[in-house]
């Protein structure tokens, strides 16, 4: 038995067919304020090319393709890992009325006692 | 044995990994699921990268002698990047996202790329069909990496002025055929026919590196306001690369992962394209300013400048206000202060809303990243067609740092460059107030009428400093009052 996957001609254009349609649909419910999150959320997923900078480099056998491996390892590493941690930061951002953050309002009475106090 | 087991649990993770990016993406479709949804796809992807390192148990013969030289590499590579990528991606200011965005997109694409030219290099792409889709991969890749790269120094500012020189459609179109032209050389090669002047190694040398030059040309002409629409092509470039190279690998997630994100990067072109009233085309291939030429003296009147502080009272009297945020607002990083001259006027019982247009800011969305860092609660935050009709009956449109998004004459005047394109009715309030540097145009070089109609007065100066003032005297009047 052989678990090898091999996707030729059709069926790999039935993959990303399917993928584009479930993409276009699932993007497409994304409201606009959003849309940098999403973004950046969409470029922290296409750093799974990691993995297929990690394939190339473990099969190198010369200098110059372990060069370029490493370099698409690097890069890759880069894409992912800056990818979500900029989206997570935005997310963590976005906040409704009832659940203001806490310091800012706070914040704003201090400063309107303290100048009662001046005047 | 040893080698199924490891291949079953690759593909469990690959597919566990594809499962949660879909996953995931789909839970960022609202702000409360939205942090978990990223979270998903984190997880998917941890998964993933360690279950690749079972690729180890079946290299090719010709790589068993490196493995160890190879993993370390690895392991370097993968610390390098991912926490260098991290640390800067947690520092850096909310302002910088636009290039921190592209930066990132362009090291997706670089890497899709390099898979490419290994597999080129090493001669492992067989067959006409792998050869192609490696060398489009490539291609694709290679221009997403050095366009985001031009990208980010114009968003960073390292660039400041588009770069058109004569004849420049010409050269971008000799440099792409002539980089079709080497894969084809490539192609013919890998085959067995054709001779060839050069070694096939140097062909691929040259393919990758007219890829980049094109990259470089293709996106030095494009203005500071078509960004949006940049950064969402190259988006979708480096989707489409990743998952063109996840065919040559034969590896499904990154197929699907590639997909979907190409797909993604497609729409959000496409939508921010229609919000500028222009085709993907027109905003790639053409430079606007060169068609931006205003006709002189075709508006009648002068600016009117008033006090930040007049502005401010008046607003604290006004039962409603909508604020329309731009770039300007960014540039001067006074969301902060905004959101505390905001919270004055609400607590004064004044209703207030903010206006976004598609294409505020440098990205898509930028504009509500920006004030959800200030604080400021998504439902105050309203979206072009859903607040629109509302200016009619505003007293105040308060406009920070913006000027085509709000140009009257995008519905009037069929000879401007921006006619038809969909823009905030900020005009139609009873009292229209612009923060301003001084009185320039705007990016497209365009007169702005709405500033010299009688309902609209300028208030300049630094946003910040403008809207420090005008906490200041809405402050005192509080204080007096008390």
């Amino acid at each position: 038995m052989s678990l090898d996957i091999t996707m030729t001609g059709f069926v790999a254009l039935y993959i990303f067919m399917l993928a584009a349609f479930a993409g276009w649909v699932v993007i497409g419910n994304v409201p606009a304020i959003l849309h940098t999150p999403l973004m950046s959320g969409s470029n922290f997923v296409h750093g799974i090319v990691v993995v297929g900078g990690l394939f190339a480099l473990f099969n190198a056998s010369t200098h110059l393709e372990q060069a370029i491996g490493f370099f698409a390892v690097l890069l890759g590493a880069g894409n992912a890992a800056g990818g979500y941690a900029v989206t997570d930061r935005m997310l963590a951002m976005f906040k409704t009325s009832d659940a203001k953050p806490k310091g800012a309002h706070a914040h704003g009475h201090a400063h309107v006692h303290h100048l009662k106090k001046k005047s | 044995m040893m080698i199924l087991a490891s291949q079953i649990v690759i593909g469990a993770a690959d597919l566990c990994a594809a499962f949660l990016f879909m996953f995931g993406l789909k839970r960022m479709s609202s702000p409360a699921t939205a942090p978990s949804g990223i979270r998903f796809a984190g997880v998917g992807m941890i998964a993933a990268v360690l279950a690749s390192f079972l690729y180890l148990l079946t290299v090719e013969p010709a790589a068993r002698p490196h493995m160890l030289v190879n993993i370390g590499l690895a392991v370097t590579a993968l610390l390098i990047g991912g926490v260098g990528a991290w640390f800067v991606g947690r520092k850096v200011a909310v302002t910088a996202m636009p290039q921190m965005v592209a930066i990132y997109n362009g090291m997706g694409g670089g890497a899709a790329g390099s898979i490419a030219a290994v597999e080129l290099f090493g001669g492992r792409a067989q067959g006409a069909t792998q050869l192609v889709v490696t060398l489009l991969g490539g291609l694709i890749g290679a221009v997403s990496l050095s366009g985001s790269v031009i990208a980010w120094a114009k968003l960073d500012s390292v660039i400041k002025q588009p770069l058109r020189l004569k004849g420049q459609q010409f050269a971008n179109m000799a440099v792409m055929l002539a980089t079709l032209a080497v894969g084809g050389v490539i192609l013919a090669a890998a085959l067995g026919v054709g001779g060839l002047l050069l070694p096939t190694s140097t062909w691929i040398w040259i393919f990758f590196g007219l890829a980049l030059l094109f990259g470089v040309l293709m996106t030095l002409p494009i203005g500071g306001a078509d960004m949006p629409v940049v950064i969402s092509v190259y988006n979708a470039f480096t989707g489409l690369a990743v998952g063109l190279e996840g065919f040559v690998l034969q590896n499904p997630a990154l197929m699907i992962a590639g997909m979907v994100v190409g797909a993604a990067g497609l729409l959000l072109t496409v939508i921010m394209a229609k919000a500028m009233n222009r085709s993907i085309s027109n905003v790639l291939f053409t430079n606007f300013g060169e068609t931006a030429k205003a006709k002189p003296g075709a508006i009648q009147g002068s600016e009117r400048p008033e006090e930040a502080s007049d502005a401010a009272i008046k607003m604290r009297y006004a039962s409603s206000v909508i604020i329309v945020p731009g770039y300007g607002l960014a540039a001067a990083h006074a969301q902060q202060k905004l959101f505390e001259f905001v919270k004055l006027l609400v607590a004064a019982k004044v209703s207030v809303k903010f206006a976004i247009h598609p294409v505020a800011g440098r990205m898509p969305g930028q504009m509500d990243v920006l004030l959800a860092e200030a604080g400021v609660p998504y439902d105050m935050i309203f979206q072009l067609d859903d607040i629109n009709d509302d200016f009619a009956t505003t007293d105040v449109a308060l406009i920070i740092g913006a000027n085509d998004v709000v140009n009257p004459a995008a519905r009037t005047d069929k000879s401007s460059p921006i006619f038809g394109m969909p823009i905030l009715n900020a005009d139609k309030a009873k009292q229209v107030y612009v923060i301003k540097r001084g009185q320039g145009k705007g990016y497209s070089g365009i007169v702005n009428a709405l500033f010299y109609s009688p309902n609209c007065n300028m208030v300049y100066g630094d946003a910040q400093a403008v809207l420090v003032k005008m906490i200041e005297a809405v402050r005192g009047l509080g204080a007096a009052a008390a």
